[in-house]
């Protein structure tokens, strides 16, 4: 009876894990397989690690850091890297910036007022994301609505350009993970004990100082799930860039994607790969930690 | 306090509703537009709902893109649930902090990579034991189900923290075996969070662009893929259409969710 | 507080089985130990508890009790030891297969079924016919008077309605022990009163046997047959209520169950029908009326619980069991009063008096000097 309960936890456990160990794990070491490969013109383009010479009987073991070595020389990628984590982190101070009055509203408001605020958040995060980046487009081209604005309204008397800059693509960032920001602050903030606010102003106080000394200390946690939830998707963002960025909008998931599509270089865009998910493990590893934490 | 900030608070919150909502608004405003130029406002009209129907490539990519989401969203329901369960009930077992990572890690993945990882992965594959022969519909499901699972266990991990374990004990103590405890009590007790997880995975899946251009073949374009195709090229009025049909569709199910939450908690508390 | 009203069923029977030399306990608790890491919840705790029996585990929060209710319902497994129950050994035998079922201190009633289909989850998992199924819900919700709400769900009860629809569920598979946890905590103090002669109604009819967790000692008074009291994952006592009350073992039950008074003393004079103490904290010497066997000059604590004191204005002429003190504090409480009094040694001791007169003029009050004074057979010798 024992052992067949046993067997089946061990089958209940093994189904989600041998999927995960398939299809998310084991394909991180392909890409680092493939990434100490050379490019060639073959099918699938690039050369094997292990090659069987039948004539000689000679097992060969080829590896090459070529890749890697040409990822650091060239200055190209290094500032692509630099470039992403630049527009990531911009972006996400932007998005907290944005992200946390809205959070505080709505975990200060009345219930019925908070379920509708909170709909309104959760909303857009459930439309396409490609469709509301797209939407932006049609706002911000040369005659789109926010030229239109600034011409009316005087601030400026030319159309100016806005799309297919740097600019648009903090905005596109900040637009579509804004609501990974605020869902995690709400969450703290909504659990915050408002009676401490009350102590901290009884006790001498000022509301700001109680915002600072009180406030903020408590929902950290919170700041941090925010800004990590942000972080690390948009450094590796791809659509953005393509639609609101320039051509001089560097960034690595559009490198990658480039040089996959258009270069055809498999191992290089899986050099790429590799080195951006050590940028990232950094981030992902202090997420875990931090979640546990809040467990 | 409350009061002082309070204007300053709501003015900076309404701004960013605002920033929220006007590019949704606009969109749909200039779907009905009757003007080519999408910019330049021609009178109200249906003209580019007609022109989305009649489009087959649209059309043809948003059946595949249906059936992908639809069939992605069940196994990743079915998995994640799994995942779910086996983090938060079962006691420390082998690999039990490997699962953790798999799991919350796609969360946060840059798209790039889980779609390259995935395509270098069936491609070896294929080189090594000819399946997946080709690829299509399969690949991209076995790679939405994946990054689905992870949302669906997400949510359903967290439903089951907050649930009281010991139901599941009076269960046992009643004489149900591990089998039917989890059938007539722990399922029934999670559902809500399995159905909102299938409705994320389903909308994940049809929303998805990056991954879905890595691993598809040809002649398997998904609606975001067709969409993307059109709209780098700029904006066209047909796509305008599309994005409101599918905003109107999202809104109006999220709305009546929260609408029927609302009021079932309402009913409960009132009875508490 | 004074009195603790002993209903049980012990009145019934001739001789108790527990007290009986060859009776067979239903269940064996051997040598159980629990440890969670480095903590140890339950430290080799033995016990047999009789058929028919209404034993509660009495202790404080962290006592082990819920712990060892736990391994005997099976959710645990003890680290060591092993439990029998009805001569088959537990160990490795899963919750779903024991002949035990229990009473969730939360009810766990599972909130997507209704009453009846609460009621009935663990009769359908036996696989009995579905006839015979509301058959046995109907007569046990008749029984627990909660007919009329056979259809409800758990959230559209009171409290006291939920306790009894998980009564009903624990009772309707007919086990041969209920475990109940904390059954009467989450009602309110009217309601708990009714419970318990419930309860005790129930357990009379049914004839199952019962072990009860709690942390109220009036509530294991009141139900107990036998007390088992739990401190830091040991038995400190196992007996009948008012043996626990009376009878203490040690200093942690006497201090534990009700109040008692502890003075510090040396024994100087150990003989078979009496012992006779002195203690710096009185004036007089100590005696009771039995022998303790033990080393003439130990150290020993002799408990004094407050209602067996006499205290009076009028000096007493008593050598032995008497003091002299100052009324420091007075609490009135409506049936009865309260009294610190400080001795000259000055250590400060508790006596209540009931307040048998309605007269207030000539009452005890602040700062009266008052002499103390008590039987031989009123106090315990404690030399644990």
């Amino acid at each position: 009876m024992l052992s067949k309960l046993r067997l089946g936890r061990t089958a209940v456990i093994l189904v989600p894990m041998l999927w995960l160990a398939a299809f998310f794990f084991i394909p991180f070491l392909v890409v680092f397989k493939i990434s100490l490969a050379e490019a060639m013109i073959a099918v699938p383009p690039y050369s094997p690690l292990l090659q069987w010479d039948s004539s000689n009987a000679y097992l060969t073991f080829k590896v090459t850091f070529g890749n890697y070595l040409y990822l650091f020389e060239s200055r190209f990628y290094l500032d692509a890297y630099l470039s992403s984590l630049k527009i990531a982190a911009i972006s996400t101070f932007f998005a907290l910036l944005i992200g946390f009055p809205i959070a505080y509203l709505i975990a200060r408001s009345r219930p019925t007022m908070r379920t509708i605020l909170l709909a309104l958040v959760i909303l857009p995060f459930w439309t396409s994301f490609l469709l509301r980046v797209y939407a932006w487009m049609a706002l911000l081209k040369k005659n789109g609505l926010v030229n239109d604005f600034l011409l009316a309204t005087g601030i400026i008397d030319q159309p100016i350009q806005i799309l297919q800059t740097d600019f648009a693509v903090y905005l596109g960032i900040v637009y579509t993970y804004l609501p990974f920001m605020i869902l995690p602050l709400y969450t703290t903030l909504e659990k915050m004990d408002l009676n401490l606010l009350d102590a901290a102003q009884d006790l001498g106080a000022k509301p700001y100082q109680s915002f600072f000394l009180v406030t903020l200390p408590l929902v950290k946690p919170g700041i941090i799930a925010g800004c990590l939830l942000v972080f690390i998707p948009a450094v590796g963002e791809y659509v953005i860039p393509a639609l609101l960025g320039g051509s001089d909008t560097l960034m690595i998931g559009r490198v990658l994607w480039d040089e996959f599509f258009l270069n055809r270089d498999w191992p290089l865009a899986s050099a790429v790969a590799v080195v951006m998910l050590i940028v990232l493990v950094g981030p992902i590893m202090f997420m875990r930690n931090s979640n546990k934490e809040a467990e | 306090m409350k009061q002082g900030s309070s204007v300053a608070l709501k003015v900076m919150a309404g701004a960013g509703f605002v920033f929220l909502y006007a590019p949704i608004i606009a969109l749909i405003v200039y779907s009905f537009n009757e003007s080519k130029l999408v910019t330049v406002w021609g009178g109200w009209s249906l003209k580019w709902y007609v022109e989305l129907f009649r489009n087959e490539q649209i059309m043809s990519a948003a059946w595949v893109s249906l059936k992908i989401a639809f069939i992605s969203a069940t196994m990743a329901s079915i998995l994640g649930t799994l995942a779910g369960f086996v983090l938060s009930r079962m006691r420390k077992f082998a690999g039990k902090a490997m699962l953790t990572g798999w799991v919350t890690a796609p969360l946060v993945m840059p798209e790039v990579i889980t779609g390259l990882s995935l395509l270098l992965l069936f491609v070896s594959l294929e080189s090594m034991f000819g399946w997946p022969a080709g690829r299509g519909v399969t690949t991209i499901v076995i790679a939405h189900t994946t990054f689905c699972l992870a949302y669906v266990a997400v949510v359903v991990q967290s439903r089951l923290a907050s649930l009281d374990e010991t139901l599941e004990e009076a269960a046992m103590d009643l004489g149900a075996k591990p089998t039917s405890l989890f059938f007539l009590i722990t399922l029934p007790l999670i559902a809500p969070a399995i159905i909102s997880g299938w409705l994320l995975s389903f909308t994940l899946s049809l929303d998805d662009l990056v991954i879905a251009s890595f691993v598809s073949g040809p002649g398997n374009s998904t609606l975001p893929m067709v969409i993307f195709s059109k709209v780098r090229l700029g904006v066209t009025p047909e796509v305008n259409a599309l994005a409101t049909l599918m905003i109107v569709t999202v809104s109006i199910a999220v709305i009546a969710a929260i609408v029927i939450m609302h009021r079932q908690n309402r009913f409960k508390d009132a009875n508490k | 507080m004074s009195a603790f009203p002993n209903t049980s069923t012990v009145q019934t029977q001739s001789v108790p089985t527990w007290r009986q030399k060859d009776a067979k306990p239903f269940v064996q608790i051997e040598q159980i130990t629990k440890q969670f890491g480095q903590f140890t919840a339950v430290n080799s705790v033995s016990l047999d508890i009789y058929r028919n029996e209404l034993f509660c585990l009495l202790g404080g929060s962290g006592s082990g009790k819920s712990t060892l209710l736990r391994m005997l319902a099976g959710f645990e497994e003890p680290t060591s030891g092993r439990i029998l129950i009805d001569g088959v050994d537990m160990t490795g035998i899963p919750p779903w297969e024991r002949p035990v079922n229990m009473m969730f201190q939360s009810y766990a009633l599972f909130p997507h079924l209704s009453v009846e289909a609460n009621v009935a989850f663990g009769l359908k998992r036996e696989g009995l016919k579905s006839a015979e199924v509301n058959k046995r819900v109907a007569e046990i919700l008749g029984m627990v008077q909660l007919g009329h709400l056979a259809k409800r769900k758990p959230h559209m009860l009171s409290g006291g309605q939920r306790q009894r629809v998980a009564l009903a569920r624990s009772l309707v598979k007919r086990p041969k022990l209920l475990l109940l946890d904390e059954p009467l905590g989450a009602l309110d103090k009217k309601l708990r009163e009714e419970t318990q002669f419930e309860l005790m109604r129930l357990q009379d009819e049914l004839g199952i046997t019962f072990i009860v967790v709690t942390h109220d000692q009036e509530e294991a008074m009141t139900l107990a047959t036998r007390i088992g009291v739990m401190n830091n994952g040991d038995i400190v006592q196992t007996a009948e209520p008012h043996e626990v009350y009376e009878y203490p073992q040690n200093r942690f039950v006497a201090e534990f169950i009700g109040n008692v008074n502890l003075f510090d003393g040396t024994v100087i004079d150990d003989e078979r029908d009496t012992t006779s103490m002195r203690s710096a904290d009185i004036d007089g010497l100590l005696q009771v009326d039995h022998g303790i066997s033990c080393a003439p000059n130990q150290d020993v604590s002799v408990a004094i619980r407050p209602e067996k004191i006499r205290i009076s204005r009028e000096p007493i002429d008593l050598e032995v069991n008497a003091t002299t003190g100052v009324i420091s504090d007075v609490a009135y409480m409506g049936s009865q009063s309260i009294f610190k009094v400080r001795l000259n040694s000055g250590k400060e001791i508790r006596i209540t008096q009931p307040n048998v007169s309605r007269e207030m003029g000539n009452r005890l009050t602040w700062e009266d000097r008052v002499f103390l004074s008590w039987d031989a057979d009123s106090c315990v010798v404690l030399v644990a």
